[in-house]
């Protein structure tokens, strides 16, 4: 399926939530509503025609020193992949600054988990009804989120004590059968 | 060393300990990164570090001597490498080898210590990005030339004045 008729499949299952569309580098992005981005990812991946069973990367972006941003200041683009159909998708969605959270989509992609909490744990980006959103590079002590524009590069954390990662390695062991 | 009239020689024991411990150093590589692939080089047989009887690694801090710090070192790591650096017997050597371990390298950021001798103190410091095996082996001679002459080299080793665990 190529761009226009992806686009138009889109725009006829959620007229209101889809904000806009460009071409990025021979890919096509769609701006969603962030309260709607759950539902259009759920179409994504079911409906037949479209299959996105792949979620390929969660990008997080802070505009702040963007040149002649007028938006929001975070961005999140989500890119997924088709391999029935062989087609690609971005989905672009903007959260302002006072309150940069958005609805989770581990439900449908277990690896938007980690994804999530990288964006989370660089960008200060919250995910709501995410099961574990935590710390996922940078240690639990560390204050702030790095990727920040308005954190300073070379701001360095002394950190006291490494880092149990029991907690999430006993469920996980529990999981998978080990006592 | 005279055999022909009487076969004993006479020594001090300081001397005779440093010059066995010069001899067995047991290393054990702390290796984050690509230093880490470079020692391996180094203990190939076209290097040999055994050549020098340091071919012995440990990989428990408990059994070794020296300790050699191969690649980048973040601050999630650091306690970890002041942990290990407390495990393992006196008498200990470091070596900080490669520009990461010595300074951070060109990891300028928010994540990388500028520098093992903020946690531990060092005794030789490799340039290079990765070193030669070459500077490696000379870094290895030069911790043995440190054991065997105790009063002509400093035996104080370099550490910044105030360093950041003291646990």
């Amino acid at each position: 399926m190529d761009a226009s008729a992806l686009l138009e499949t889109i725009k006829s299952k959620h007229p209101k939530t889809l904000l806009g569309s460009q071409d990025r580098f021979g890919v096509l992005e769609v701006s969603v509503d962030r309260t709607g981005l759950v539902d259009v990812a759920r179409t994504l991946r079911d409906e037949p025609e479209l299959a996105f069973e792949m979620l390929i990367d969660i990008v997080s972006i802070d505009y702040s020193q963007y040149p002649e941003w007028r938006g929001d200041r975070f961005g999140l683009t989500y890119l997924f992949k088709s391999l029935a159909k062989g087609h690609r998708l971005q989905v672009k969605v903007l959260l302002p600054e006072d309150a940069p959270s958005v609805n989770t989509l581990c439900q449908l992609w277990a690896n938007a988990n980690h994804l999530e909490r990288e964006a989370f744990d660089q960008m200060g980006i919250r995910f709501v009804s995410h099961p574990n959103l935590k710390r996922i590079l940078n240690h639990h002590e560390f204050i702030g989120h790095p990727l920040r524009k308005d954190y300073p590069i070379t701001q360095r954390q002394w950190l006291s004590a490494s880092q149990s990662l029991m907690d999430e390695m006993e469920p996980r062991l529990k999981e998978k059968g080990y006592t | 060393m005279g055999m022909t009239e009487v076969p004993y020689f006479t020594t001090r024991v300081d001397a005779v300990a440093a010059w066995g411990r010069k001899n067995s150093l047991w290393p054990m590589v702390f290796g984050t990164a690509c230093c880490a692939i470079e020692f391996m080089a180094v203990a190939d047989s076209v290097f040999d570090l055994s050549r020098f009887g340091a071919e012995l690694l440990r990989y428990s801090p408990r059994q070794a001597d020296l300790l050699i710090v191969a690649g980048t070192v973040t601050f999630k790591q650091a306690p970890i490498l002041k942990q290990i650096y407390d495990q393992m017997p006196d008498p200990k050597w470091v070596v900080s080898m490669g520009v990461c371990a010595s300074s951070g390298g060109f990891y300028n950021n928010y994540c990388t210590v500028q520098g093992i001798d903020q946690i531990i103190p060092v005794d030789v410091y490799i340039s290079g990005c990765p070193p030669r095996p070459e500077a490696i082996l000379e870094a290895i001679m030069k911790i043995q030339h440190k054991i065997a002459n105790p009063k002509t080299t400093p035996s104080a080793q370099f550490q910044v004045k105030e360093p950041h665990f003291d646990y």
